[in-house]
């Protein structure tokens, strides 16, 4: 196989080790444009990576369903009525809708987004307070730093317990106090702290400063009766989101006689659509890297193109020799485009492990992810092999009008030539 | 071993056509030391050229071996000029970057030949014609009389049936010039057939047979008594 021929290879790096520096200049267009593209491509992977981070632990697939009051007149109701669910409503959307995964009904204190004064030996914290269930934690996800998070036994039983949110806590404890079995109270009912959590910053459903405590325990302890303030749900995988919103509000605009059209009356929220806009926006990010990574490559290219042509120029006559001691045209043209795959992949490696080395760098400086969506940016394996691959491909393509030219010389005038 | 028969070849200048060998009749033996004459300008060179397959011919035939010479692609005028061919230049065209030896080896290279045995090969070569000792050295390191030597080493490396040396001698002084014919000579006392274009009187009493071209035609073709360079050097 020609391929493993050591004189050819002799061959080759005798001609581009003759003028080494510039073999290199020649190579220079094809290390930038490989820089180029791999931190290209590696920035819009740290982002995308960055993106996942962020969103870890809510689950990309949910929708966030509450009431609010009507904008349309219906059924003798008059418009502007206020929508109260009831904690039935849980149980009647779970059994008519079978995509539904998790159902986590929730009741807040007061009304939404505003605070209620908790206490604790002489100190004061306003947090929203809510009445949950365990499964909300499938929804999104509390990352724990200290204790558990509510369980089907605290559900069971009313257990008058409660997670706090680490501002809570901030607020209510000494720094390094151990709050888990300690008291805090609320309107008058005393709860004990089994868990302390850390809000993510990224996105933030429940606010900086918040109390969760079993639903069952709410209802008794604030006596809300069946009322329910909120939905989290989740649906089953390969089920769109949207879909399973209108089934919802269908059901619960017949329920509570809403006008068909009314707009306003079931607030609700569409997770997924921000997943879809994110990973579109990301996906077009990596295109776009691809697709000027792809074309300063191409350049790249056709300048080592350009050089071997000025290459064949000067060897002219040594071609001309050479094919008169019986070099055939094949084996010129073969050893010109065998140079530019050589000085391609060469430059292609060198560049590969320059950017390599860049995005490690930056990888070390800024990838956490804590400040912004920035998380390992590299390149995967089949990335680089495609890059690569297309390169070669490439140069083997623009290798063939340099050995072109070499070969449409006539020996006897390439000879001839001083 | 050459046959040519009346053999026409004409090159375009522009809008006219210069006529350069009109109807060339020409026969080799093996064994045969042919030195072509003729001023600039006769055609000596084209004929040449058209003997080493470096140029098609118009019209006219040409039998090197028994081999019909026609209608050859690039590919197998490369094969045949490898096969049966080697070339003494007269600007030697070595290949600046490669030592002696490897320059002596290269015809063996496109002849597949194995590394090795290509090295065994060319250095042989390289002690016939006395630069052994120079075999690591670019073309660069020798003198003209030297390179010539290599030249011819490695016309001579593929072992072809005829060597074709145009105007060996052109690029060297006199003394010189007698070693490389000496060396031509002793060549051709192997019974290698040899070619010479010169337009030198001395070098081409040195070879056994003169062929005199003017203006395209052949115009005196004659057995000679050779002259021995050996006395000059």
């Amino acid at each position: 196989m020609w391929l493993f021929d050591k004189d050819l290879w002799v061959e080759i790096f005798h001609t581009l080790g003759k003028n080494m520096f510039r073999t290199f200049l020649t190579m220079l267009g094809v290390i930038f444009a490989m820089i180029i593209l791999i931190l290209l491509l590696g920035s819009a992977n740290g982002m995308s990576n960055g993106f996942n981070k962020v969103f870890a632990g809510t689950a990309s697939n949910s929708l966030f369903v509450w009431g609010q009051s009507t904008s349309e007149p219906y059924k003798g109701f008059e418009r502007g009525r206020r929508i109260r669910y009831k904690i039935e409503d849980a149980e009647i959307l779970k059994r008519q809708i079978p995509e539904i995964e998790v159902l986590a009904p929730r009741i807040e204190l007061g009304s939404h987004r505003t605070t209620v004064t908790v206490y604790r030996e002489g100190r004061t914290s306003g947090s929203s307070v809510y009445g949950d269930y365990p499964e909300i934690d499938n929804i999104t996800k509390k990352k724990l730093i200290e204790g558990r998070f509510l369980n089907k036994t605290d559900i069971a039983d009313s257990k008058k317990i409660c997670v706090i949110g680490e501002e809570t806590y901030k607020l209510l404890f000494d720094k390094g106090e151990n709050a888990i079995g300690k008291d805090i109270r609320i309107n008058g009912v005393f709860f004990s702290v089994v868990g302390i959590y850390k809000p993510n910053n990224n996105i933030n459903i429940d606010g900086e400063n918040a109390v969760f405590i079993p639903f069952t325990t709410f209802q008794k302890a604030f006596n809300t009766g069946d009322r329910m303030g909120w939905m989290a749900i989740s649906v089953e995988p390969n089920t769109k989101v949207p879909v399973v919103e209108n089934k919802i509000k269908e059901i619960l605009k017949n329920k509570y006689d809403i006008h068909p059209d009314d707009q306003r009356a079931i607030g609700s929220f569409d997770m997924s659509e921000i997943f879809n806009n994110i990973s579109s926006f990301t996906d077009v990010l990596k295109g776009f890297s691809f697709f000027v990574g792809i074309f300063t490559l191409l350049a790249g290219v056709i300048a080592i193109s350009n050089i071997l042509l000025i290459t064949v120029k000067e060897r002219t006559k040594e071609i001309g020799v050479r094919r008169a001691l019986g070099a055939t045209p094949r084996t010129v043209k073969r050893q010109i485009v065998v140079e530019a795959i050589v000085l391609t992949a060469f430059a292609g490696l060198i560049g590969f492990a320059i950017s390599v080395g860049i995005l490690a760098f930056l990888n070390s400086m800024w990838g956490s992810g804590e400040d912004f969506p920035f998380v390992n940016p590299m390149v995967s394996i089949p990335q680089f092999l495609i890059s690569f691959l297309l390169m070669v491909s490439l140069s083997v393509l623009i290798g063939l009008i340099p050995a072109n030219k070499a070969v449409k010389v006539r020996p006897i005038e390439a000879l001839r030539e001083e | 071993m050459i046959e040519i028969k009346d053999l026409h070849k004409s090159y375009k200048m522009g809008s006219n056509s210069l006529h350069v060998l009109k109807g060339i009749n020409f026969t080799a033996e093996a064994g045969e030391l042919v030195a072509i004459m003729g001023s600039s300008g006769s055609g000596k060179s084209t004929l040449l050229n058209i003997l080493g397959m470096l140029d098609g011919a118009d019209s006219g035939e040409y039998i090197l071996d028994g081999v019909p010479i026609k209608d050859l692609t690039e590919t197998k005028a490369a094969q045949y000029r490898n096969k049966f061919l080697g070339f003494i230049f007269q600007s030697f065209n070595l290949i600046n970057y490669k030592s002696a030896l490897e320059n002596v080896a290269l015809p063996l290279y496109y002849q597949k030949v194995g590394r090795k045995e290509r090295q065994v090969k060319a250095l042989s070569y390289l002690e016939r014609v006395g630069l052994k000792e120079w075999a690591t050295h670019l073309p660069s390191e020798l003198s003209g009389g030297q390179k010539q030597r290599v030249a011819i080493a490695r016309a001579m490396a593929a072992e072809p049936k005829v060597l074709l040396a145009d105007e060996p001698t052109g690029a060297l002084d006199s003394t010189t010039s007698y070693e490389v014919m000496d060396l031509i000579q002793k060549i051709n006392d192997e019974g290698n057939t040899i070619l010479v274009v010169t337009h030198e009187e001395d070098i081409a009493h040195m070879c056994k047979r003169i062929v005199h071209l003017k203006d395209g035609v052949i115009v005196e073709d004659k057995k000679i008594k050779q002259v021995r360079a050996e006395q000059y050097v």
